[in-house]
């Protein structure tokens, strides 16, 4: 950290770089940020020159020198030098550099995933529409997720139909050990991307077509990172943790522990010869997921299995009775509306 | 490395707002971005400044606006400041917080000329 202007990178942090995000606070409150480099070890007791260029539409406190033109002081003190752009001028008129074609600001206020989101939404709906109960299933690489699938399809078989979307960069490894329990399956090979998106699912439906009132498991890339930020139109994420992986990953990788409703804790047949604490990693979750449900299972020998088919069977009946719900009250409208045209003719 | 997706979903919102605006080039672009959210700012730069090339929005500056994090904290029944979720309640050491402020990834704004 900066010892003179106190600014610090936010999110990453390399042991010994120097390369660092420079943060300003304007008067408004708001800051803006913009990386910059430092040189040997100097300590920030220079006048901290760099550039950048900002606008001068919000107050923000601060002198020009009247010589350089670019060079100005904060009300802090420190000094900048920075172009100013068109804009800019145009704000502050003809007193920098008149003649130039001013440039305008434009409204957008929407969030970058907007489409996604969008995509989303309808995916929900026509899962909804269909009373289907769909799964993203996330982890990091080889908590078992697929093993996990396969057993509970097979576990599944004659109470619940069940459909898989798979994700992975590379293969169709795992949607042929999914079609091999004669479940329908689609993979997704994501190429060099990291996860799964609305539009990937929105395309694997179209061929899926998964069947009124089914199981619908999507298996995300395995990444404990950027999945969670992408909504598949799920009614639940669930996350995977085995118990061969630290338990102190929730607060490691907070995002997509935050994003899960339910946590699966795998391969506890294995606990007697790992050093993985159960109640720690449930603790540890529960601190960037108050209330998340928890389950202990092993795919292998199939412990646990009952709660959690369990889950999925009220899931299942749960989105039917939705279904049918929004049909019934549907059926109700059309009736209701033919009374009135009866009572009109 | 999803914040390639990231910058996609960006371009596409500057470019369309480029567009209604009957705009030839952007200039900048001004994000709103959580300290809670899943961005990482310096590969979001890397890859904005990849997918733009060859747009309108080739060679736009990104001016991003951070907003802190803030949760509303149960126990104590106020909001506080959260740094990272997982932390505790600075005032209770709780846990039982609901993040309110923070998780944006927002385009606010174009300048377009």
């Amino acid at each position: 950290m900066c010892v003179t202007c106190g600014c610090g990178s936010d999110q990453n942090s390399v042991e010994g770089e120097s390369m660092h995000s420079h943060e300003h606070r304007h008067a408004d409150g708001t800051t803006h940020a913009h990386p910059h480099e430092h040189g040997q070890d100097q300590g920030h007791e220079h006048g901290h020159e760099h550039e950048h260029e900002h606008e001068h539409e919000d107050a923000h406190g601060h002198t020009h020198d009247a010589e350089s033109g670019q060079w100005h002081q904060h009300g802090d003190g420190r000094w900048h030098r920075h172009d100013h752009g068109d804009a800019a001028t145009a704000a502050l008129g003809a007193a920098h550099a008149p003649g130039l074609a001013a440039s305008r600001r434009v409204q957008i206020e929407q969030d970058i995933l907007a489409k996604n989101d969008a995509i989303a939404a309808a995916n929900r709906q026509r899962l909804a529409d269909r009373g289907i109960f769909a799964l993203n299933l996330v982890s990091s690489p080889g908590s078992g997720k697929t093993t996990l699938l396969v057993k509970t399809i097979e576990a599944l078989h004659g109470r619940l139909q069940a459909a898989v979307i798979e994700g992975d960069q590379q293969t169709s490894r795992d949607a042929d050990r999914i079609r091999a329990t004669g479940a329908p399956a689609i993979q997704i090979n994501t190429g060099k991307g990291c996860h799964l998106d609305a539009d990937m699912v929105r395309r694997a439906l179209d061929q899926l077509d998964p069947a009124e009132g089914s199981l619908l498991l999507v298996e995300n890339v395995g990444n404990l990172v950027c999945p969670a930020a992408f909504d598949l139109g799920e009614a639940h994420k669930v996350v995977i943790l085995s118990v061969t992986e630290g338990e102190d990953k929730p607060l490691k990788y907070p995002d997509m522990f935050h994003a899960a409703d339910l946590l699966l804790i795998n391969k506890t047949d294995l606990l007697p010869y790992v050093d993985f604490d159960v109640d720690a990693a449930i603790a540890y979750a529960r601190r960037v997921r108050p209330g998340i449900e928890v389950m202990r299972v092993s795919a292998t020998t199939g412990d646990g299995f009952e709660a959690w088919l369990a889950w999925l069977v009220r899931g299942v009946a749960a989105a039917r009775a939705r279904r049918d719900a929004g049909v019934e009250a549907l059926r109700r409208r059309v009736a209701e509306l033919e009374a009135a045209l009866g009572r009109g003719a | 490395m999803h914040e390639m997706s990231l910058a996609e979903g960006m371009l596409q919102l500057v470019e369309d707002g480029a567009r209604r605006n009957g705009a030839a080039g952007v200039k900048a672009v001004w994000l709103e971005i959580g300290a809670l959210s899943q961005v990482e700012v310096d590969a979001l730069r890397f890859c904005f400044d990849a997918v733009t090339r060859g747009s309108l929005a080739e060679g736009a500056r990104l001016e991003i606006v951070t907003k802190a994090g803030r949760a509303w904290c149960m126990p104590c029944g106020t909001q506080v400041p959260l740094a990272q979720r997982g932390d505790a309640c600075p005032q209770c050491g709780s846990h039982q917080l609901q993040v309110v402020q923070g998780d944006e990834m927002r385009v606010t704004e174009i300048e377009v000329v």
